[in-house]
């Protein structure tokens, strides 16, 4: 019996923390200022909630029980230090300001906030998506290393690094105004498209808190897009991660095998996704400023057209590449650029385009070898696809695409 | 919270603060942003610093005191002044920042005051 008191106060302990992690770290920290000083206090909170619950049963509010948990820490930690004269009297502010708010949902979202933090320009860049998956989306740095191939330890030193700067330069909380929007927004869809890119890897599904992040991902857009609605590529973005989100059930056989985009039976798509992003692309079209994620979406909107018109008109697609690589050159959109291309005029079209992209930065990705061996497949080289196909499997890490890649591979006739 | 903001500066642009020609428009844009920080109440301190030819460096090694001809740092872009401003966050000194004459000519490093570090290593002026 007690262990099953346990297991159940553990389980909504967890609960909590997973469904509100970021937006505690928010409101403390928007008030604090201090990124790791409010997780250090979420986290103390937490442990304490794993003694307390069990033995005195789950509070009613469990959020309202962690954020009075951890200002109460916040505000010790202060009176301790005493060299923080700025954060004391923000602190007694805190205290009253949340006592007058018992209702978690009348507590204000400053999860946006905390996300121009994370993408602040006085941030080193390649920090800014750890920071936001960290402090927005509560992953550990074991789950963000997997998930962006770093090692935990380099990631965690840099994520340290990162808050304390936010602290010690006293980066401010605020939604940036909108003359310095353009300059901060970039980072900050980076950011949110990163996480969702991440979350799309699993095509599987196995792992079930990378879903959540993909549906996280689109949350803050459509956050975003409600507190910036006059930007395109923030609808530009929305609609990109809808337009794959709507595919996601279909990436997968009922079975659990890989199904490639061009062999999914549009019946499997989510319709009211699709057209949620064909309305917010065909608003940002309207605004006449094109840029990288509408192009994207684009791309994504012809795909999801087969549904109505049954084909899949191949040369806008390549045309729409075309665009990107002008307007925003990537590994990635070269690779998917060339696909396009050999669509539409054949896989040797395909093949020389592959091979105009620098060689030395696509030994280890993994996009390019599939593709590679996929046109060297159907132009009949059995012997260099196969080694293609042994590259691209080597360096799969879904077990669903490397079961599909395996399959493709020993179809192959040998010459 | 304070900012100190580190101007840096080429040798082309100590070289105008001297040229008949150039002088005035160098001293009015530093003089204009001097009276904007006055205005908005932040200017809690700052000097231009003289040409770095004029520097000396100092170090003591074992009990020796060794001098050297010129500035610590051997590189183009020098220290040619700093301010100190009183302002509430970091965005707020970077747009103070990006203001200064030498933003669009050299380079303006932005730094905290060490908040923590300031009581251990002052003492109250007892005056």
């Amino acid at each position: 019996m007690q262990t099953r008191t346990n297991e159940t106060a553990h389980r909504a302990v967890e609960a909590v923390a997973r469904a509100s992690y970021g937006r505690l770290v928010a409101l403390l920290a928007t008030r604090t200022r201090d990124v790791a000083g409010a997780e250090d206090a979420l986290a103390d909170a937490l442990v304490a909630a794993l003694t307390t619950w069990p033995r005195d049963g789950i509070p009613k509010n469990p959020q309202g029980w962690l954020l009075t948990a951890a200002r109460n820490r916040l505000v010790d930690h202060a009176r301790h230090q005493q060299v923080h004269e700025h954060s004391t009297p923000t602190l007694k502010l805190m205290t009253r300001e949340f006592d007058e708010i018992a209702d978690p949902d009348s507590w204000p979202d400053e999860r946006l906030k905390l996300l121009f933090v994370c993408a602040h320009p006085a941030i080193d860049p390649t920090i800014h998506t750890p920071l936001m998956l960290q402090t927005v989306l509560g992953l550990d740095a074991e789950a963000i290393g997997r998930a962006l191939l770093v090692a935990p330890k380099t990631i965690g030193q840099r994520l340290v690094r990162a808050k304390t700067k936010i602290r010690q330069t006293r980066i401010a909380f605020e939604i940036p105004t909108a003359d310095q929007i353009p300059e901060r927004l970039e980072a900050v869809l980076n950011a949110i498209y990163a996480a969702y890119g991440n979350s799309w890897e699993d095509a599987s599904g196995a792992d079930q808190r990378l879903t959540e992040l993909g549906q996280e991902a689109i949350w803050l857009a459509r956050v975003l897009r409600e507190q910036i609605p006059a930007d395109p590529e923030v609808r530009g973005l929305l609609a990109l991660m809808l337009y794959c989100e709507a595919r996601r059930p279909a990436r997968r056989s009922v079975d659990g095998r890989f199904v490639p985009l061009s062999e999914q039976d549009p019946k499997d798509w989510l319709m009211h996704m699709i057209k949620e992003a064909e309305g917010e692309l065909s608003v940002a079209y309207q605004m006449r400023r094109p840029g990288r994620y509408q192009i994207e979406a684009a791309i994504q909107s012809v795909h999801a057209e087969r549904a109505h018109t049954g084909h899949t008109d191949s040369a806008a697609i390549a045309a729409f590449y075309d665009q990107l690589m002008q307007l925003a050159p990537s590994i990635g959109g070269a690779i998917a650029r060339a696909a396009a291309h050999a669509e539409v005029r054949g896989p040797e079209a395909g093949l020389t385009l592959l091979d105009q992209i620098d060689s030395q930065s696509v030994i280890s990705y993994q996009p390019y070898w599939a593709v590679r061996a996929y046109f060297l497949r159907q132009l009949g080289r059995s012997q260099a696809a196969a080694e293609a196909y042994d590259r691209a499997i080597e360096l799969s890490d879904d077990p669903a695409v490397r079961a599909f890649l395996t399959e493709r591979r020993n179809c192959l006739t040998p010459h | 919270m304070l900012y100190a903001l580190l101007i840096y500066e080429k040798p082309d642009d100590f070289a105008r603060r001297e040229s008949a020609v150039e002088s005035e428009a160098y001293a009015g844009a530093w003089r204009a942003y001097h009276r904007d920080l006055l205005d908005a109440g932040i200017f809690v301190g700052g000097k231009p610093l003289d040409a770095p030819e004029t520097a000396t460096t100092v170090r003591l090694r074992e009990r020796k005191r060794e001098i050297q001809d010129g500035p610590y740092a051997n590189t183009k872009e020098q220290l040619g002044g700093f301010t100190l401003l009183e302002l509430p966050s970091l965005d707020e000194a970077l747009e103070w920042a990006a203001r200064c004459p030498a933003a669009s000519y050299g380079a303006v490093e932005v730094r905290p005051i060490a908040v923590e570090m300031e009581p251990r290593v002052t003492v109250a002026n007892s005056n």
